[in-house]
């Protein structure tokens, strides 16, 4: 039977995939789990899962190609701040930055 | 192990059955049942290693003119005070390595609680930080003893080593291991002058610092 493990690092940090191991029940699990994520105190906590638990998606059909729909086209901060340091923070120029956003720089 | 008996002696004995254990135990590295197992059971070995190490820092204090190395590394054979059950060598028989594992554990549990509430505060501490680690060996030795309890090669394992599992106690702790074992007070394996099983693995032990040269640092 095969375990995913997930390692938190510090208190609040999300839990990230660490590996994987096998072990024939969940006391085996626990104290394989423990031995290799937290015994140099590596992980604060762990997420000790049966790989057969875990749903798994992986096919996302995008037939018509429809990158309007992604929030990615509409990225504009980046250029934002950069027309506002260029022209100064007055309304009239952020205004204008906001309207027309400066060229792409390298 | 009552606090007549001066504290380098009661840490110098409990050292060589944790220095012997682990060197026991970590022969299987390599060869283990499998992967996941070869790693933690290593990783115990290395536990109860450090656990000798802390031991014998304090005994060396005691006895002065001496370290941690030299305590685990250049006495003769027959000066090491370790039990006869730590000795045997059991690779490649992993039921009763285990049977081992699950005895030497659930003795140590009994000395450990016992030596925690020693008349001196140092060892009582050492004591203290050792239970925090066994805490896991025994989860480890536990979920073993879950696995294997219906087996007849373990349960054989087990009913011959276990006079010598009694003789890692001290008489007046034998009782508390019995209860918990679930198994009758018989006559115990007593620590004696190591035998030729020991004298091998010491020859092992010792050969690299052996061979080095007089004031090689490490």
């Amino acid at each position: 039977m095969i375990w995913e493990v997930f390692r938190q690092e510090r208190k609040g940090q999300a839990f990230v995939h660490g590996g994987s191991f096998h072990a024939p029940n969940r006391a085996f699990a626990e104290a394989y789990a423990r031995e290799f994520y937290a015994r140099r105190q590596e992980s604060v906590a762990l997420w000790v899962v049966p790989r057969e638990e875990i749903m798994s998606i992986e096919e996302f059909p995008d037939e018509f190609d429809l990158k309007y729909r992604r929030v990615d086209g509409y990225s504009i901060k980046g250029r934002l701040k950069e027309a506002r340091a260029r022209v100064g923070l007055t309304e009239r120029a952020h205004a204008d930055a906001a309207a027309s956003p400066a060229p792409e720089r390298a | 192990m009552t606090s007549a008996r001066p504290r380098a002696d009661v840490a110098l004995e409990l050292a060589d059955d944790e220095l012997i254990v682990g060197w026991r135990n970590s022969e299987w590295t390599g060869i283990a049942p499998f992967l996941e197992e070869d790693v933690a059971f290593s990783s115990i070995a290395q536990n109860e290693i450090g656990h000798a190490r802390a031991l014998y820092d304090l005994a060396a204090r005691d006895l002065g003119a001496t370290d941690a190395d030299a305590l685990a590394f250049d006495r003769r054979p027959e000066e090491y005070r370790c039990a006869p059950l730590v000795q045997l060598r059991l690779v490649p028989d992993w039921a009763r390595t285990i049977a081992r594992h699950v005895l030497y554990e659930t003795a140590d549990a009994v000395r450990i609680a016992a030596l925690k509430e020693h008349g001196d505060a140092e060892l009582a501490g050492i004591a203290a930080k050792i239970e925090r680690e066994e805490a896991y060996h025994r989860l480890h030795a536990e979920m073993w003893l879950a696995r294997l309890r219906e087996e007849e090669r373990f349960t054989t394992a087990v009913e011959e080593l276990w006079p010598h599992a009694l003789g890692l106690l001290d008489p007046e702790l034998r009782p508390a291991l019995a209860e918990r074992v679930g198994r009758p007070e018989v006559e115990a394996v007593e620590r004696s002058e190591p035998g030729k099983e020991f004298a091998e693995l010491w020859e092992e032990m010792t050969m690299v610092r052996r061979s080095a040269p007089v004031g090689a640092q490490w």
